[in-house]
């Protein structure tokens, strides 16, 4: 186990500059997901720790160990892919022992390593199998397998469940958490799905463009977001976000509503999740026609025509939901509406 | 109470295709016949290298597919003839060097243009591929030239080095090494293995079909090359098989039925690599269709 640091971390192919000074600490131990819509670094950040991609400015530290100059197999590291990597023609005790292949052990102990490992994640009656012959899931787990007989400082996972069908992400996810609890690697791991980012980590990196936009815990980041990327991004679906102005401690929506509280006076953005948004209690800030129904079970999803071709969308009761067609007026408590800067986008 | 049985077809309505056969249209029936003379154009000089090789001298020249007077006598005279056995072992061993270090040099040189990033790769890559247009009968004089001055002349490094690593073998390998995802490189190179065991032990196993069919062309090419074994070489003992075939006979007469048997016996080292390796390429077409 090791802590990792990354000090202004600089990525750039040629003339055009892809991360722009990464700054990070990841404690001993720690579970911190990178998340980010496609294009944003997460991965170009993962692979320069892992030392596939050179650094052009800035330092890696793992274990306090600066790692820039170090060959990837220097680095105490170990990384599972997205489509696996996991060799076609060897045996799943092969795709297993081929960390081992380069380390000082006597061959009863790697057996004996690849054993162990294949008993925690349950493959001990796979071990001679070919890949071919396992299920995306096995296939995902012998990848795991494989990154954890080296017992790493630091594991480092690039989007390893996009692959898998949504019944099986959600059953490898609870894996993953389970193993990190009871191996306690520290973990780095990329998605650009928001909610395994919420329900895997201890801590959540959001990246776009280059630059981190908020490092926090997902609590955090979805009740106290930093500026209105992150708070669309986090949470589905996305937070509304409606147009209005702050003068004298009231909010006036552009819609004619007016809410009470604290800002700076000038134009400012409100945001509001559609968790908080509803038929119930809470003060009026939104009139709308329904236009679409979007029934979830306990409750349903109402899309909500404001009018000059802005939708927000709501949570109503699953029995008794209001009407395709049907005039509505939605409510929310002050403390739930989220104000940001109209201009900077940042959370005032 | 009457219990209905389910009508149940018979067992001889089960075995027969009772479905009326639809009629070949013209289509097929052109498709056939095309495929059919394509077979006959392939399999006649085979048949007619195997008939001449059981015909006696005086019936060499009569177009008869079948013998008038079999004989096995032509292949008991070329089996009998020690240079026989010489230019087989000659061919052998050429054709497997050349066939070894073609897999080896072909891949490394493939992998290297595939896998790694460096200036200049793609200028290295067209200058492999444009040796391609130039005809071997250009070739031919700078190669003798180089073995003269080395020493080369009539010895099997001589015959073997213009053919140890091929332009066509580099991009067969070349393009093949494009289907092996980046992702196993890289989580060797994590696994801490170096550049050349990734090669040896990740790339290379993921193409073996290319690598059988790389050997196939290369053995097969080798196996009956004419031209510049026979350039390279002085000496009966270092002929190769078609030299050596050719070789039967003088100005005066052409020893035909000779030839066809010696050349007849040459294809079964043919056979045998291409059974060996054809099984690669199937299967590297079927593992090609499936999904992950």
């Amino acid at each position: 186990m090791a802590t990792l640091t990354l000090r202004d971390l600089v990525k750039a192919y040629g003339k055009v500059e892809v991360l722009h000074g990464i700054n990070l600490d990841v404690g001993d131990g720690e579970f911190v997901v990178f998340v980010g819509p496609s294009g944003c670094g997460k991965s170009t950040t993962l692979r320069m720790i892992a030392g596939l991609e050179e650094v052009t400015g800035g330092t890696i530290e793992i274990g306090g160990r600066v790692v820039n100059n170090l060959e990837p197999k220097e680095r105490d590291i170990a990384m599972v892919f997205q489509n696996y990597a996991i060799y076609p023609h060897m045996s799943v005790r092969k795709n297993i022992g081929f960390g081992l292949r380069t380390a000082k052990m006597s061959k009863a102990d790697k057996e004996a390593r690849i054993d162990e490992v294949a008993g925690i994640l349950d493959m001990t009656a796979l071990l001679d199998r070919k890949p071919n012959q396992l299920s995306g899931g096995q296939r995902q787990r012998v990848a795991i397998g494989r990154a954890m007989v080296r017992d790493p400082a630091v594991f480092l996972f690039d989007e390893p469940l996009s692959n898998l069908d949504a019944q099986l992400r959600t059953q490898m996810r609870l894996e993953i958490k389970k193993l990190h609890q009871r191996v306690g690697n520290t973990i780095v791991f990329v998605t650009h799905d928001q909610v395994e980012a919420m329900t895997m980590a201890d801590r959540i990196v959001i990246m776009k463009d280059g630059h981190i936009q908020q490092v926090g815990t997902p609590s955090d980041v979805y009740h106290s977001p930093a500026n209105t990327f992150v708070a669309r991004f986090i949470g589905a679906p996305s937070m509304n976000m409606l147009p209005a102005t702050a003068k004298d401690g009231t909010v006036q929506l552009d819609n004619g509503f007016g809410v009470p509280m604290a800002s700076t006076d000038g134009p400012v953005t409100v945001g509001v999740r559609p968790d908080d948004l509803g038929l119930g209690d809470g003060v009026p800030i939104i009139a709308g026609r329904v236009t679409v129904r979007e029934p979830l079970g306990p409750e349903t999803l109402i899309y909500v025509d404001t009018g000059a071709g802005g939708e927000v969308i709501a949570k109503a009761d699953g029995r008794t939901p209001p009407e395709v067609g049907a005039e509505v007026t939605l409510r929310a408590a002050p403390e739930n509406l989220h104000l940001f800067d109209a201009k900077t986008g940042l959370a005032i | 109470m009457a219990v209905v049985e389910p009508i149940r077809p018979s067992s001889d309505a089960l075995l027969k295709n009772t479905a009326p056969k639809k009629p070949a249209n013209m289509g097929q029936i052109i498709r056939w016949t095309v495929l059919f003379l394509g077979g006959v154009l392939m399999v006649m000089p085979i048949a007619y290298m195997i008939s001449t090789s059981l015909k006696w001298p005086h019936e060499v020249y009569n177009v008869n597919l079948i013998p008038d007077e079999p004989t096995i006598e032509n292949y008991t005279y070329v089996l009998e003839d020690g240079r026989f056995y010489l230019w087989f072992v000659n061919s052998i061993i050429i054709a497997t060097i050349t066939t070894i270090c073609n897999l080896l040099f072909d891949s490394l040189v493939g992998y290297t243009l595939c896998k790694f990033r460096f200036p200049g790769r793609y200028i290295i890559f067209i200058a492999i591929l444009s040796t391609l247009m130039i005809p071997t009968e250009m070739l031919v004089i700078p190669w003798y030239l180089m073995s003269q001055q080395f020493g080369w002349l009539d010895s099997y490094w001589g015959i073997m080095f213009p053919g140890l690593m091929t332009a066509f073998g580099t991009f067969l390998m070349k393009q093949f090494f494009e289907t092996v995802p980046d992702d196993f490189i890289e989580a060797a190179r994590i696994d801490g293995l170096n550049e050349l065991q990734i090669w040896w032990t990740v790339a290379m196993p993921l193409v073996k079909p290319a690598l059988a069919a790389l050997a196939i062309f290369v053995f097969l090419g080798n196996w009956t090359a004419f031209i510049w074994p026979l350039i390279v070489t002085n000496s009966v003992e270092m002929y190769t098989l078609p030299v050596g075939l050719s070789s039967f006979g003088d100005e005066a007469d052409v020893a035909w039925e000779l030839i066809m048997t010696g050349a007849a016996i040459s294809t079964i080292p043919t056979l045998v690599v291409f059974l060996i390796f054809q099984r690669f390429i199937i299967r590297g077409v079927v593992m090609a269709g499936l999904k992950g």
